[in-house]
């Protein structure tokens, strides 16, 4: 397992290693929290019956938002979410950072790789970079993810071998990894499917008498599906220890958010009965600290919770669409007002903790992993056995298929020698 | 007459439904602004706005079901799936819902829903993008399926489809979107038979029936089996429920021998109705079996393989070969199961 896949574990036993003393102020802060949490619902549901404006309460926007980070890099406090990241030491920010800059780097390499005609296509991050280290540095080697197409950055954390993260973008294989290998199912394209499968694996975990989590990654898009709403039900009826992580970053395809939701998507949850949070998605800390709350909810019994991270999609939806058809082009800057690394790099720099030396190891660090993600890409054999067709079909023989395949492997001998 | 992409084809016989009928309603994903992912959508929004061509939330139950809701209002839904492979969320409201509602209300309830599926593979894409799901749809009662091969056919009978008072599933072969031709706009819903089979190429030695992505594949099979003195008649069967068997059986008459391809599995095919078929409505005619080339009974494989998956040009005439009596790669092979 390469790159540091345990260094969240580590995160978690150091939590666990904190006194008892402040176990027991954080209970209490999570006693405060849950009511910060349902007020704020609360809140917003009679906020926008008073004005009955969708406008202002509009499922992009950002009020009513956990944000520990703000985008000028300043710390913002906030006395339900803090103690959940106290122990975060400015060298693990750093790590954070380290995190961030090289998934987008992968990003960067992989879109490169595409152009360059090594992939066939690849689904860009640029922008999720904080929902998805902060959530997936959360998780402990035990948890398991159930994540759609766009989740590499999540990947990157579990572990994953380069090459088995690009099979799928080369067109090699229908999916890259072995699920058990990493904690991480391989990414479901039927949107919002994974939920279900999330759902029901947390409830084995329950079964089992195992403290392990499942927690499911989808977009904004995929909420308006059955299963996702099939998956709360439930996740809720069960009350199994799931956390439904939803990355709205604005976008599914050229469709805005608003064309799934009126109301923050956050909103629903607590419809199933299920509690939510919403939370700025570009604020690694905050991501952080809200997929701990969760995470600790469903280990302690406390089943299902949902987590809306808003982010924004930076890029297109993958490298064959084109965004100028449909996006307003000042999104991007605002948007990039709001950058996730560089809101961090102020945070550490105005601690001192953004030495130049940090930075060089940083983006060393990065040049690196792209220069190991291309040799690992080129090494991809781009050409398969033909027979390779046949396998994995079925776990025992199929005597309909075992015929085809003979029939097959007659017909490539048959070009065996030229012209007959 | 102009010349026209496959895929432009279907946009120009869509913007002629929108106009002839203002219950014509269009709904999918990414079908407004961005003009559908392949585009034939492109500018229908634009000039009949979006209460006409409907960007609809990412659910295909949610189309498929708003659109039943619609027809029973009277509109003419015509829905877009994105992709062959993710009309299975839709499923059980096409098959219980679309499907039914005709038969179940003895006809006081019309359901002329159109539901477009670019479908089939060749185009190196990822998963579920290179499906081809039809004979689900052909062996569900109360469905019309039919699917084009050409610019021309693209044009009329998209809008055939629409004016259908039966729900249609219309299967577009993706890989074949810019295919070019030349369409006339003056062939409109009612200048083709519902359900009518083309010759596509008169032959008499062997009967090849292809429909969508593999018409293309058939002729070039078919040029290539005269260079070696055999000659095939081509049919493109265009409906794929129902299916023209009196054409079929026409041409299987004067040729004696049947081959029949999709890009589907094989096993509960098309080809096996129309082998099936054949073989009971030409027994005494043929010279050999019907021979299928199809996909083989896997799911479709990553983009590296589908070479090997899809029935192309050797594998048609390899079948030829073997429906002619001539040596073909199964001379000599043992059936191991
Ligand atoms: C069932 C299904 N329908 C349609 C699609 C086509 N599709 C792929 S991604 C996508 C948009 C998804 O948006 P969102 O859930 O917000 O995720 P994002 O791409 O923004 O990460 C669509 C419509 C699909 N993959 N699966
Ligand atoms: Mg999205």
């Amino acid at each position: 397992m390469g790159y540091r896949a345990y260094r969240l574990k580590d995160f978690w036993q150091r939590r666990r290693m904190l006194s008892a003393a402040a176990i027991q102020a954080r209970a209490v802060h999570e006693r405060e929290l849950r009511v910060i949490v349902s007020t704020t619902h609360e809140h917003t549901r009679t906020e926008t019956l008073a004005e009955g404006s969708d406008q202002d309460m509009g499922p992009g926007q950002l009020e009513d938002i956990v944000q520990l980070i703000r985008p000028d890099g300043s710390r913002a406090e906030s006395p339900g979410f803090d103690p959940w990241v106290a122990d975060v030491t400015d060298d693990q920010l750093v790590d954070l950072y380290e995190d961030m800059v090289v998934i987008r780097r992968i990003d960067t390499e992989a879109t490169a790789l595409q152009r360059q005609g090594e992939l066939a296509l690849w689904a860009p991050l640029l922008g999720q970079e904080a929902a998805q280290i902060g959530s997936g540095r959360a998780l402990r080697t035990d948890d398991f993810v159930f994540s759609s197409y766009r989740e590499n950055g999540v990947a990157y954390t579990r572990g994953v071998d380069f090459g088995d993260m690009l099979k799928v973008w080369r067109g090699i294989a229908s999916a890259g990894w072995d699920p058990y290998a990493i904690g991480m199912a391989t990414p479901a394209v039927i949107i919002g499917a994974q939920t279900l499968h999330a759902t029901g694996y947390a409830l084995g975990c329950t079964y089992d008498g195992v403290d392990s989590v499942a927690i499911a990654y989808f977009g904004d898009g995929a909420t308006s599906q059955g299963d996702v709403n099939e998956a709360m039900v439930f996740a809720s009826s069960f009350q199994a220890p799931v956390v439904f992580f939803c990355q709205n970053n604005q976008w599914a395809i050229s469709e805005p958010v608003g064309l799934q939701a009126h109301r923050h998507i956050s909103d629903r949850a607590p419809g199933f009965g299920i509690p939510s949070m919403r939370v700025d998605g570009n604020d690694v800390l905050a991501v952080m600290a809200a997929t701990r709350i969760a995470l600790d909810r469903a280990r302690s019994g406390g089943g299902p919770t949902f987590i809306e991270a808003v982010t924004y999609r930076m890029g297109p939806h993958t490298t064959s669409d084109d965004p100028k058809r449909y996006r307003p082009a000042d999104d991007l800057e605002e948007w990039g007002r709001k950058d996730p690394i560089s809101r961090l790099g102020r945070l550490l720099e105005s601690r001192g903790a953004l030495t130049g030396d940090v930075t060089k190891r940083v983006n060393d660090k990065a040049d690196a992993v792209a220069r190991e993600m291309r040799a690992a890409c080129v090494a991809l054999d781009k050409e398969l056995d033909p027979m390779m067709v046949f396998d994995g079909v079925y776990e025992e023989p199929h005597s309909g298929l075992e015929r085809q395949k003979s029939q097959y492997a007659a017909y490539l001998a048959s070009f065996e020698g030229g012209e007959q | 007459m102009t010349q026209m992409t496959l895929g432009g084809a279907i946009n120009s016989g869509l913007r002629h439904a929108l106009a002839d009928d203002d219950k014509v309603v269009l709904l999918g994903e990414d079908i407004g602004k961005l003009g559908g992912v392949f585009r034939v959508t492109d500018k229908l929004q634009e000039e009949f706005g979006p209460r006409r061509v409907m960007d609809a939330p990412l659910a295909e139950a949610g189309i498929i079901g708003t659109a039943v809701g619609l027809a029973f209002r009277g509109y003419r839904p015509v829905c877009e799936i994105q992709f062959d492979g993710f009309i299975y969320p839709g499923f059980d409201q096409i098959v219980a819902q679309v499907a039914k509602l005709h038969y179940r209300t003895r006809g006081k309830v019309k359901v002329p829903i159109t539901i477009r599926v670019p479908f089939g593979g060749g185009i190196g894409a990822v998963e579920h993008h290179s499906e081809s799901p039809e004979a689900y749809f052909a062996h569900t009662a109360g469905l019309r399926v039919i699917s084009c091969s050409n610019p021309q056919d693209a044009h009329t009978m998209i809008r055939q489809a629409i004016a259908c008072d039966d729900p249609v599933l219309f299967f577009e072969p993706k890989r074949r979107y810019w295919l070019k031709g030349e369409v006339s706009e003056e062939l409109g819903a009612d200048t083709l038979p519902m359900g009518s089979a083309r010759v596509a190429r008169e032959g008499t030695d062997v009967t090849l029936a292809a429909y969508g992505p593999l018409v293309p594949t058939a002729m070039d099979a078919a040029a290539a089996a005269a260079d070696d003195g055999i000659s095939i008649e081509v049919i493109d069967l265009r409906s794929l429920s129902p299916i023209d068997f009196s054409t079929v059986e026409k041409s299987v008459r004067k040729t004696g021998r049947l081959v029949v391809t999709h890009e589907a599995a094989q096993s509960g095919g098309i080809g096996a109705e129309v082998a099936a078929a054949v073989t009971e409505r030409c027994f005494d005619w043929l010279e050999a079996a019907p021979a299928r080339v199809t996909g083989f009974d896997t799911p479709y494989p990553p983009a590296a393989l589908e070479e090997a998956f899809l029935p192309d040009l050797d594998r048609l005439l390899d079948a030829v070969d073997r429906v002619m009596g001539r040596r073909n790669s199964l001379t000599g092979w043992k059936a191991t199961a």
